[in-house]
């Protein structure tokens, strides 16, 4: 009764819009939680080797943080492994061969390593000793991880399918694992995506070092965790720099559109130009209010001034991603990269100076930056899908051709639904962590351990 | 190999599993309304807390599963299932952050209770659902489902999720018997026996309207070998139903969880032969939704290899975590 009000075109751009919403909601807790798991670890091995208590300190501070985190991840990540069949069930069908069994790897190496652990890690300490404990922290850890590679390699795959064939009943079929596994684009793209986890997190811990700093800057926990997240932003920026270099290099190599895209590219010319901001138009395909500097596309791309870069003029028009969403996101994701390397750099003249501590200005710097991990995460997210455009599955499948057959009206009231409750539960959690957060490291509550546990674990029994 | 076959057995492991598991986590949001003092809320909540969230990583196998090896069943299910599954999706997020959250805020606890609470029985509600969805059977033209919004709304698919609401508290209820002791273990004894038999009550009255009114069921389970079961379930239900209410009488703390599990078990087998062969009754058979072969063959390794490790861990989990669950437990400030 509802379907002359609304097209199928409408229902497949609102189940776009959920699966983008309910991913990016997503995307922000791994992000998280990778390097937070990470950095646990870390802090127990430091602990454990140097028995210096500001690490006990830091480390009950930040898992009960990362118990709010992760809770998050879990539930919002088992509303991903459904939205693929509630909404886009003719990709399910045709991917499932294929992605189906990475996503099960994922399961059975991942998600169960870190639940399973994750009971001891945030209740066992009293239960199981120090090293066992350690071990808990460090599978979650491995897990975190783990659960990055398949996904990553699932979500490769989409973008440069490899080792697979297509059956009758056009479904793909793998030919070679290690092929689907290892496709072109997955290295660089988990690469990418692991340093970016830990970029975030080093710039929250930053953000809540430098918060405490500025409240307190004797306090010795917040200088050491300012300390930890100001080398990593040193020596992890640029070397995140570099990587995602070789990852766009790669997708030139197999994505051209989507790089034509990110850099405003209308037509196929040498010397092309870089266009550091302006608003590409594809009406007239040009670059509106273009600032340009004339030849350094090719020698980024090409590595030669006079080389041609590819642009979107080599493919028919209904073959274009959506150009301003993927130029704005890559300049926005770009630029927090490089505020992000130029703290480091900072950090690093502060830390030779002995000012580290001592410079309010690095302080308030690092506090703005602290979410801005979270926006690169999302707008590189954004170039990568958006960019993949008008393909689920880059050459072979068309988003519009992958879609349930789910009318409009259910997809809206469902999107609904997940809009508000996602803001409802999602932004009490973000409460609660701030709120955790706000509290200084200094006033950590350590429980007493036993030093026998098991055998105090026993007596406890026969008290009963 | 008949790897489709190897699959749904391997499925229909993981779906218990979860079952078994999150149930009575799930459990004990459904006792919350008849459990209301703060106290043992806590302790409730607290037995579970450790556990809960690889409980629930069966549910993500199972829907992982079903699209790595029966990607066909996968995409006819989930739009014909549509509302149910977003709205489980839905309560376990509420009640999934409440494990969290409920602790992270004196002013709002009991907010978050209610969120536990509402959101552990619409879980439980839209499964039952579901459930009593697939044995209505659904319909499919062209590896794609074909119905209408609301084919899984019917008197008979909200029985059954009222079902399995009864038996996640029965599950819960025994689950609590094992963990607490005093006036909490007292009461969960008595929840345990009144959602016993009403938990039997259901399964029978399911069993009998089945017979009854669906043809496509019925056909199964009046012909061999299916009518096997047929008379082999009433004496099984009869004879676990009451050693579950015997050892919730004679308080034998351990033993009503293992046979509320057996409840559970003999409901479970009594759905695999009313569609069996089907994954989708009754129109897709489980060949018919199998993926190709290699990709069941290289999750299988996965499966075979990985499955004994997990069961381990998991199983190391619950003996860390074993004995009763006092008040003061768990690490919140």
């Amino acid at each position: 009764m509802f379907e002359s009000w609304f097209t199928q075109a409408d229902a497949i751009l609102l189940a776009r819009f959920q699966f983008a919403f309910t991913i990016a909601f997503h995307i922000i807790f791994p992000a998280f939680t990778i390097g937070l798991a990470s950095y646990l670890a870390v802090l127990e091995g430091l602990f454990l080797k140097t028995r210096n208590p500001v690490y006990q300190k830091l480390y009950r501070y930040w898992v009960k943080i990362f118990a709010v985190a992760f809770g998050m991840g879990v539930v919002s990540g088992i509303v991903m492994s459904y939205q693929f069949g509630t909404n886009w069930s003719v990709f399910s069908d045709k991917a499932g061969p294929v992605i189906g069994p990475l996503m099960g790897y994922e399961v059975l190496t991942a998600f169960f390593l870190e639940a399973g652990f994750l009971g001891v890690m945030l209740f066992g300490m009293n239960k199981v000793g120090e090293r066992l404990h350690y071990f808990a922290t460090l599978m979650v850890a491995v897990g975190t991880a783990i659960s990055a590679f398949w996904i990553l390699s699932v979500n490769s795959w989409m973008q440069t399918p490899a080792g697979f064939a297509i059956n009758e009943q056009g479904q793909y079929v793998v030919t070679s694992w290690l092929e689907a596994i290892f496709n072109p684009s997955f290295p660089y793209r988990l690469a990418h995506m692991l340093i970016a986890a830990y970029l975030t997190t080093a710039f929250v811990v930053g953000a809540v070092g430098a918060w405490h700093l500025l409240k307190d800057k004797s306090s010795q926990a917040a200088r050491k965790m300012f300390s930890m997240a100001m080398w990593m932003a040193l020596i992890v920026a640029p070397l995140q720099v570099f990587v995602g270099d070789l990852h766009g290099l790669n997708t030139q190599e197999h994505q051209p559109a989507k790089v034509a895209a990110m850099e405003g590219h209308f037509k196929s010319e040498s010397q092309a130009p870089l266009y550091l901001f302006g608003w590409p138009n594809e009406e007239t395909a040009e670059v509106d209010y273009a600032i340009k500097i004339p030849g350094l596309a090719s020698l980024i791309l090409k590595h030669d001034v006079d080389a041609t870069v590819t642009g979107l003029d080599a493919f028919p028009r209904d073959e274009w991603p959506p150009v301003p969403i993927v130029f704005w996101s890559f300049r926005i994701m770009v630029g927090i990269g490089v505020l992000m390397m130029l703290i480091g750099l900072w950090s690093g003249y502060l830390r030779l100076r002995k000012k580290l501590y001592d410079s309010r200005a690095i302080h308030r710097a690092a506090l703005f930056m602290g979410p801005m991990g979270f926006v690169a995460v999302i707008a590189g997210w954004i170039v990568t899908e958006v960019g993949r455009q008008p393909w689920v599955i880059q050459g072979l499948l068309r988003t519009s051709d992958a879609a349930s057959p789910i009318d409009a009206v259910g997809v809206g009231a469902s999107l609904i639904a997940f809009i508000v409750v996602y803001f409802l539960v999602f932004g009490a959690g973000t409460v609660y962590i701030l709120r955790k957060m706000a509290g200084s490291p200094e006033h950590t509550h350590i429980p007493e351990y036993a030093r026998v546990p098991m055998a105090a674990e026993r007596l406890y029994h026969e008290e009963d | 190999m008949d790897y489709a076959l190897i699959w749904a057995a391997l499925i229909a492991i993981a779906v218990f599993a979860y079952v078994a598991l999150d149930g009575f986590d799930l459990g004990m949001g459904i006792l919350f309304p008849w459990i209301r003092e703060e106290k043992y809320r806590d302790r409730m909540v607290n037995s579970v807390a450790p556990v809960w969230d690889g409980n629930e990583t069966w549910l993500v196998l199972g829907g992982g599963g079903l699209l790595a090896v029966f990607p066909l069943a996968y995409s006819v299910l989930m739009p014909a299932l549509y509302m149910p599954v977003i709205a489980m999706l839905l309560g376990l997020i509420f009640r999934g952050v409440a494990f969290e959250f409920r602790f992270k805020s004196k002013a709002n606890k009991h907010w978050w209770d209610r969120a536990f609470m509402l959101g552990s029985m619409v879980a439980a509600l839209s499964q039952g659902i579901m459930l009593g969805a697939m044995l209505q059977g659904i319909e499919v033209t062209d590896r794609a489902y074909s119905g209408g919004w609301f084919d899984w709304l019917s008197p008979f698919t909200i029985f059954a999720g009222i079902a399995v609401c009864v038996g996640y508290a029965l599950l819960g209820a025994t689950w609590l018997v094992m963990k607490t002791d005093g006036p909490l273990q007292a009461r969960a004894y008595n929840y345990g026996r009144n959602s016993a038999i009403l938990l039997i009550l259901a399964i029978a009255t399911v069993s009998i309207y089945l017979v009854s009114s669906f043809e496509n069921v019925a056909e199964r389970w009046l012909t061999w070998p299916g009518s096997a079961v047929l008379w082999v379930v009433p004496f099984a239900l009869t004879l676990i139903g009451g050693g579950l209410l015997n050892s919730l009488t004679k308080q034998q703390e351990g033993r009503p969880y293992l046979w509320a599990l057996g409840v559970f078990l003999i409901a479970f087998v009594g759905f695999a032969v009313s569609i069996f062969p089907y994954l989708i009754p009754f129109e897709i058979t489980i060949w018919e939704a199998a993926g190709p072969d290699n990709s069941l063959a290289f999750l299988l390794v996965g499966a075979v290899v990985l499955l004994p490790i997990i069961f381990a861990y998991t199983g190391y989990t619950y003996w860390v975590f074993r004995g009763k669950v006092k008040e003061d437990s768990g690490y919140h400030d």
